[in-house]
């Protein structure tokens, strides 16, 4: 008890801070770009889709080190894109938050764009057939027919992208490395005083984890429930 | 106004082909499932792409594969109306009929159209929760909403119960009537072909054969698939010398000035043209054996065999007129009653 007095009156709250503001950004950005790179897919010949559904769903199946290696071979300011980034516009990937949004993005995309995208395929083709011979354009259609159509398989794929997001370790690691303050998220706070074997504040910041990630599904299932009212229980 | 149609389309089992005009008048297009009606629709309201041909809109070319012309959906104004109907389920009845309105819809014009089509206290609901004939007449509204040049009907009864379509057939006939538009009604039920269209063309793997008045089509079908499609049951074949057609699988021999020779290659009897006694007297006879028999609700069925194999000869006869059925043994045919066909297609 009185640790966790002690934890709460003492403890140092970036971590958590940091995982909020990094789990909002790459969800939004992912969220976009999840949907953007969905309609495309879906819209595209058997071929490209195999190829580019593939490209976009790597970064699930690999282990999240691998993406890591694969950002810093970019960003590393010893390559390249990086050093060309920093000189030319001052922009630092490694070693700083915008290191752990990338990291995070790149990590949580797949599951915005894999379900957006089984959402689309699964929209009855009827209403946009219907939509557009009653003269509706094609963005009017878009945010009017499909995504509403799409609609809890978009939500579900953006809770599923936030928690990936929040959660988020390996890659961020070795892209933005465990600076307290700047890059230490919860996952890296708990790798990090692990290994110090202060199981105490590790179990700490796990309740903590765990309390925001279930608090905020709750939520959004419920929105999407509220949708969801005309659909069948069995 | 009236809409030409003339396109070709290569599709996966055989080469849709597709050529005929309609005035302000309702045209049919009869046919078995998957036979390339629907694909005819969607190809004349640019949800797909013909390979080649022209589809003319009164005085707007709406594709020419020559000149590539190719109008998007949205500039047709083509009224679509699809099987399940397709209202959006995320907008209340209110809005699908506003939904081809425009950015603006007028709220007035609105309201009169959901009084006209009798859904006005349906106009906040969830489309979703609608019985069939309910949807079916917000689609409709929808499309008078929108004001097309044409209006194309895929299968518009199909998704419905039985006892609600002779209604809703009406309903639709009052409607079209009252818009006066060409309309192109897609079928496969003859019934629905008769009571509401005024021309009927028959489709078979992407062919159409024969393009009819619709009374003409049900007295003489012209060819074999078109006879079976306009629910003629018995249809065999028939050879013709000279004024002489002979129908060997049921030993018969007659002739008529009807004969085609080096044409007519089948013959169909509907069902009930058969009769068990000889009410006239230059009637054909036909000897029938082993009969098996089926009781309907209003009718008695009769399958016979007019020889030991051989295509069995079927038999209808209302209990009103024969409420004590006594299988014959032979069956009476006025020559008239037999329509020579030509061979079409395969069914």
């Amino acid at each position: 008890m009185d640790h966790i007095l002690m934890f709460l009156s003492t403890a140092d709250w970036s971590p958590l801070l940091i995982s909020l503001k990094t789990g909002i950004v790459a969800t939004v950005i992912s969220f976009f770009l999840g949907i953007f790179a969905a309609r495309k897919v879906v819209k595209a010949g058997p071929r490209v889709k195999a190829v580019a559904d593939g490209i976009l769903t790597l970064p699930m199946v690999l282990p999240p080190t691998v993406a890591g290696f694969f950002l810093l071979l970019l960003f590393s300011l010893r390559r390249p894109l990086g050093s060309a980034l920093y000189q030319e516009f001052g922009i630092k990937v490694v070693q700083t938050w915008l290191g752990c949004i990338l990291a995070a993005t790149v990590i949580a995309f797949p599951l915005m764009y894999r379900n957006a995208r089984a959402a689309f395929e699964q929209i009855d083709v009827n209403l946009v057939y219907a939509a557009r011979t009653l003269g509706m354009s094609e963005t009017k259609i878009f945010w009017r027919v499909i995504i509403p159509a799409a609609g809890p398989g978009v939500v579900s794929g953006t809770i599923l992208t936030f928690a990936r997001a929040l959660g988020e370790y390996g890659a961020t690691a070795m892209l933005a490395g465990n600076i307290p303050k700047k890059t230490s998220t919860i996952s890296q706070k708990i790798a990090m005083v692990i290994e110090d074997g202060d199981y105490m504040t590790a179990g700490l910041w796990v309740i903590v984890i765990l309390i925001i990630a279930f608090i905020l599904i709750v939520l959004m299932n419920l929105a999407v429930g509220k949708k969801m009212k005309n659909i069948r229980r069995f | 106004m009236s809409l030409q149609v003339n396109i070709t389309k290569k599709l996966n089992s055989f080469t849709l082909h597709a050529e005929f005009e309609a005035g302000d008048d309702v045209f049919s297009l009869l046919g078995a499932s998957g036979c390339g009606k629907s694909m005819t629709l969607k190809c004349i309201a640019g949800i797909e792409q013909p390979d080649s041909g022209r589809i003319v809109l009164g005085d707007r070319v709406l594709f020419d594969s020559e000149k590539k012309i190719n109008l998007p959906p949205q500039k047709r104004r083509i009224g679509y109306m699809f099987q399940d109907y397709a209202l959006f389920p995320n907008m209340t009845v209110r809005q699908n009929v506003a939904a081809g309105m425009g950015r603006h819809p007028d709220r007035e014009k609105v309201n009169a159209l959901m009084e006209r089509f009798r859904i006005a206290e349906l106009a906040e609901r969830n489309p979703t929760l609608l019985s069939g004939g309910q949807k079916q007449r917000v689609a409709m509204a929808r499309i008078v909403g929108q004001e097309p040049d044409v209006i194309l009907l895929d299968e518009p009864f199909s998704a419905l119960d039985a006892y609600l379509k002779w209604q809703l057939e009406q309903e639709m006939k009052d409607i079209l009537r009252e818009v006066r538009k060409p309309t192109v009604f897609v079928s496969h039920s003859r019934d629905e072909v008769y009571h509401l269209c005024s021309k009927v063309g028959c489709m078979t793997d992407g062919q159409i054969e024969v393009i009819q008045p619709v009374k003409k089509f049900f007295e003489n079908p012209e060819t074999r698939t078109a006879a079976i499609l306009s629910g003629c049951k018995n249809v065999v074949p028939a050879l013709c010398e000279g004024k002489t057609v002979s129908i060997p699988e049921w030993g018969l021999r007659f002739e008529t000035d009807e004969a085609r020779p080096g044409e007519t290659a089948f013959a169909g009897v509907r069902a009930h043209y058969f009769s068990a006694e000889k009410t006239e007297p230059d009637m054909i006879e036909i000897p029938v054996l082993s009969p098996v028999i089926r009781e309907d609700l209003f009718e008695w069925t009769v399958m016979f065999h007019a020889k030991e194999q051989g295509t069995p000869i079927q038999w209808k006869v209302f209990k009103s007129a024969l409420p004590e059925l006594e299988v014959p043994d032979r069956l009476y045919l006025k020559k008239s009653d037999i329509m020579l066909l030509r061979d079409g297609g395969k069914m």
